[in-house]
Parts: structure tokens; sequence; C-alpha cells
């Protein structure tokens, strides 16, 4: 393997390892700290990924679409979070379970209606539409690139909003004592409701930003959603810090084990959770 | 008395089946203090709870300020100012003390800031040397000093202080009775438990004595001391 093969690789494994952080941060956050098993986070990044197809051939902008879908996909987590998931909160995680299987078979019954079951491209942005040459037959596209810049940019802004902003020390606090929290006069109902957006949105945006590269088609989250559970376990239930490093790790192991051991590539990740699981049977990080 | 800020009539609270709460009347007015008595297990702890949104009272009412919250949500009681130190002191150990004091921050119901992040340190200046540190990290007095501190930092018109001392040193016991004291006297009503009866006796303006959920004595700390049966078939003393 040349530099250059290798260059590119561990840029995929990157790219790849982030755009997984988007989901699985808000999976974490949302089964951490709000006790909330959600099997439809999937179904959100299905979601971005037809929205961002739907809308785009609408306004002809990538861009456009990407706005008006975070717009909705937010405003989907807030309904949703009202109307359904506040009241499963204080219940066993098999309603949970229950539940949000539930809303993925709802999901994909809208998605059909809906848009239909065809597989679809959705074309990078005009100016993004180019390679960096690396060698005379190698090169690297920049919509990589600028996805992996604006993941990073996401999960900083993350970060500042947990460790800096009032915000996130009442998410912070809910997480450790949600009764004292209340008790200081925080409205948890309300804080719960905003995670859980966010996390939709996340998940939603990965979707939306990954569909010129992964295309379009019927029950795409389902693979996501077991992936994002693995990064979560791995992580540390709760941790979004534990959700980077691992999302990083899986990017990387199952970028390299498809080009280097390519018999055993569909096993990587799950072996790297047994071995972090043997190790670290909490994983890797502790919540927030 | 005057309108009470906290007054709870008939209260009446299960936990799954077993009866804690027996039908307790209880109230507090403005800037007074009230000794809750009583030994373990007969419900004061539950009887703060109910009163603070924690549990549900299954029959009675609950009213701050006249209002009537018996369904309303803690954080919507703590915002009508009433602050509360819950036993086993409650500090958030991820955050630090700083942020544990800062997240509480808030003006009070009528708009006072008389208790800010200054004054609070200005009280326990030991918490302004642990700043950074995480809230885990303190003694159980420190604990104790960012618990009360933060309950501060709400300008609370009630302050609810469940078992405040219980398993500190002498000496750091009676630095926080000082500033209990403290407290009182800048016209915050205050509600102490305490197994520290003789603290309690010489502090508050009246005692309830709660006997496996009933209210059993309301009176004056000077009634309750010459009332020999209460003192010791009710508080063992
Ligand atoms: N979560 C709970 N589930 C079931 N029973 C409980 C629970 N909490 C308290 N109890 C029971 O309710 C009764 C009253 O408890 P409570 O904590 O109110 O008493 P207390 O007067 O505060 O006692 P202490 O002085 O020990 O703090 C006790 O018998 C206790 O065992
Ligand atoms: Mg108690």
């Amino acid at each position: 393997m040349d530099l250059a093969f290798f260059l590119i690789q561990l840029l995929n494994g990157l790219q790849y390892g982030l755009l997984l952080f988007l989901v699985a941060s808000g999976l974490t956050l949302i089964f951490g700290i709000m006790g909330i098993i959600n099997l439809a986070h999937g179904s959100f990044y299905m979601l971005g990924a037809y929205l961002a197809w739907s809308l785009a051939s609408m306004t002809n902008s990538l861009v456009a679409a990407i706005a008006l879908g975070v717009v909705l996909t937010v405003l989907l987590g807030i309904a949703l979070e009202w109307l359904l998931i506040r009241h499963f909160y204080e219940r066993d995680h098999l309603y949970q379970v229950l539940l949000t299987y539930g809303l993925i078979l709802v999901f994909e019954e809208m998605r059909s209606v809906i848009w239909g079951d065809d597989v679809h491209g959705v074309p990078v942005p005009d100016l993004l539409a180019y390679s960096i040459p690396l060698t005379e037959n190698l090169s690297y596209p920049v919509y990589r690139l600028v996805i992996s810049a604006v993941c990073l940019l996401l999960a900083l802004a993350m970060y500042l909003l947990i460790a800096r902003t009032c915000l996130g020390m009442m998410i912070r606090a809910g997480s450790s004592n949600r009764e004292m929290a209340q008790s200081l006069g925080i409205n948890i109902k309300l804080v719960y409701m905003l995670i859980f957006a966010l996390g939709v949105a996340l998940a939603g945006f990965a979707g939306m930003i990954n569909a010129p590269l992964s295309s379009v088609f019927p029950n795409m989250g389902g693979g996501v959603l077991i992936i994002c559970f693995v990064v979560v376990v791995i992580g540390g239930i709760g941790s979004v810090k534990g959700a980077m490093v691992a999302s990083l790790l899986i990017g990387l192991a199952e970028t390299f084990g498809q080009v280097l051991v390519p018999e055993v590539a569909g096993m990587i990740v799950y072996l790297l959770m047994a071995a972090v699981l043997v190790w670290r049977p909490e994983g890797l990080f502790r919540k927030l | 008395m005057a309108e009470a800020l906290l007054a709870a009539r008939g209260l009446h609270t299960y936990y799954g089946a077993s009866h804690i709460l027996n039908g307790v009347d209880f109230a507090v007015g403005r800037g007074e203090c009230i000794g809750l008595m009583g030994r373990n297990g007969m419900g004061k702890t539950t009887l703060l709870r109910s009163m603070l949104g924690l549990v549900r009272p299954r029959q009675g009412s609950v009213e701050v300020r006249g209002r009537d919250m018996t369904r309303a949500a803690p954080h919507a009681i703590a915002r009508a100012g009433i602050a509360f130190v819950p036993e086993g002191r409650g500090i958030f150990p991820n955050l630090t003390v700083r942020e544990n004091l800062v997240m509480a921050a808030r003006p009070g119901v009528d708009g006072r800031r008389e208790w800010g992040y200054e004054r609070v340190l200005a009280t326990f200046p030991r918490l302004g040397e642990r700043l950074d540190n995480g809230g885990a990290q303190l003694s159980g007095g420190e604990q104790q000093m960012l618990t009360i501190g933060r309950a501060l930092m709400t300008n609370p018109d009630l302050l609810i202080l469940d078992e405040a001392t219980e398993g500190l040193a002498p000496l750091i016991a009676r630095e926080i009775w000082n500033i209990i004291r403290g407290i009182r006297a800048s016209g915050i009503a205050t509600v102490i438990v305490d197994k520290n009866y003789g603290a309690v006796l010489g502090l508050a303006d009246r005692c309830v004595v709660l006997v496996k959920g009933c209210v059993v004595f309301t009176g004056t700390p000077g009634q309750l001391a010459d009332n020999e049966e209460m003192m010791q078939r009710y508080l063992g003393v």
C-alpha cells in the first residue's frame, strides 16, 4: 500500500467516522441522559437523505435543501418528543423499543408513500464537484473534505454547547441528578425536548450531507442505526466524547478492514466492540 | 399569620401500597423558621418532597403564595421562590464548584438579587478556593456549603434544609448552623429538619412533630421543650 493510497483510506475512514459521530452523538445523549432507547434514530438519517434529495431537486440547491431540511427535522423532533417520547420516560425500555420500532415502520411507509421505493442519486454541488490530485492517477474529492470539516465544526460546537453554555450545564446537571436539577428551577422536560430535537436534527443532517456520496434508498437507516449503537456502547452510554472516539475508531477499522482483510470486514466492528467490552465493560468514557 | 408562603392541606402520600403521610397540614409564613421534627422514618422527607412536587400526594393540596400548585412541576414550585437542600446533599459531581453555583443563579420572585456569586463566595470562603474542582472532590462539609450556597443563588423566599448537618464533624456542623442562623436573620423563611434537636429548638419560631405521617404537635420551641411526653415518646430525648 503506497502512501497516497493509505492517505485516501485514512481520509475516507475519518470522514465516515465523523459522519457516524453526528448520528451517534444524538443517540448516546437520548439514551444516556433521557433514558430512551431510540430505534428510530436511523430513520431520521434516512429522512434527512430523502429530504435532501427531494428538496434539492425542487430548489436546485443542496445548500438550500439542507437549510430547509434542518428546520423540518428540528420541528419533527419537537413534535415527536411532545406527542410520543415524553410519555415513555418513566416506562420500561421494552415499551420504548416497541414504540420506536413502530416508528421505523411508520417512517418507512411514509417514505414509500411520499417518495416511492426507488434509489436516487443527489449530485454534488457544482462548486465542490472536483478532486484534488494526489498522484498521477489518484485524487481525492473535495466534497468529502468539506463534509469532514463540517462534521468537525459541528463536533466543536457540540463540545462548546455542553462544556461552556448554560444549557450545557443544565444538561449535565440533569444527567447526574434529575430531581435536584428540577428543584433548582430547571425545566427538565424542556431540556429533554431540546436534546431530542438536536439528536433528530443531527441524524437528519448527517443523512443530508452524505446523500451525494451514499445515494438515497429505502431502509438506508437500518445499517447506520446498528453501527451507531455499537458506537454508543463502545464510547460509553451518554458520553459525547466517547461517541467521538468510538466513531473514529469504527470509521477507520471498517475502512481499512475492507481493503486489508476484506474476508472479515463485516465482522470487524463487532470484534472491536467485543474487545473493548472485555477490557472496559462500561465503554471507554463515562456519561457527560 | 398572613398569607402563607407555602401551605399543605390534608396531604396523603403513598409509596406503592404503603401509606406514608396521613393527612398532614403544614404551613410556613414569610420569614418564619420552622423545625420539622420526628424520629427516623416518620415521614419528614416525604412531606418535604410532596410539597416540592417530587412525589405526588394522592390527596390534599399544596399552595405556594396562595396559588394552588398541587400538580405543578418541581421546577415551577422552585421558581415560585422555594429552594431545597436535600438529604444526602445533591451536588452535581460532574460540574465544577463554579458551575454548580452559576447554573442555579436567578433573581428572586420579586426580582431581588440579594444573593449572587460574590456574596455566596463571601459567605463560604472555602468554596472560593475550590472553584475549579469537580463537585465530587469536596469534603462533606464543603459539599454541604456548596448545596446551601447554590440554593441561595436562586434568591429564595423559603429555604428547606433536610438534614443539612448530617454526618459532619462537630466543628463543621457548627459552622453550618451559624450560616443557617445568618440566613434566617436575613429574612428568608426556613424549614429545618435535623437530628440536632437542641440546635433546632434554639433557632425555630415554631416546631412541628410528625409521627407516622401525622402531625402530633405544633407549637413554640418552649412549649415543645416543656412537653416531656412529646420529647420522650416522639423524639426520644
Ligand atoms: N422511595 C421509597 N419507597 C418506599 N418507601 C419509602 C421510600 N422513601 C421512604 N420510604 C418509607 O417511607 C417512610 C417515611 O420515610 P421518610 O424518608 O419520609 O422519613 P424521614 O422522617 O425523613 O426519616 P429520616 O429521619 O430517616 O430521614 C419510611 O418508612 C421509609 O421507609
Ligand atoms: Mg428524611
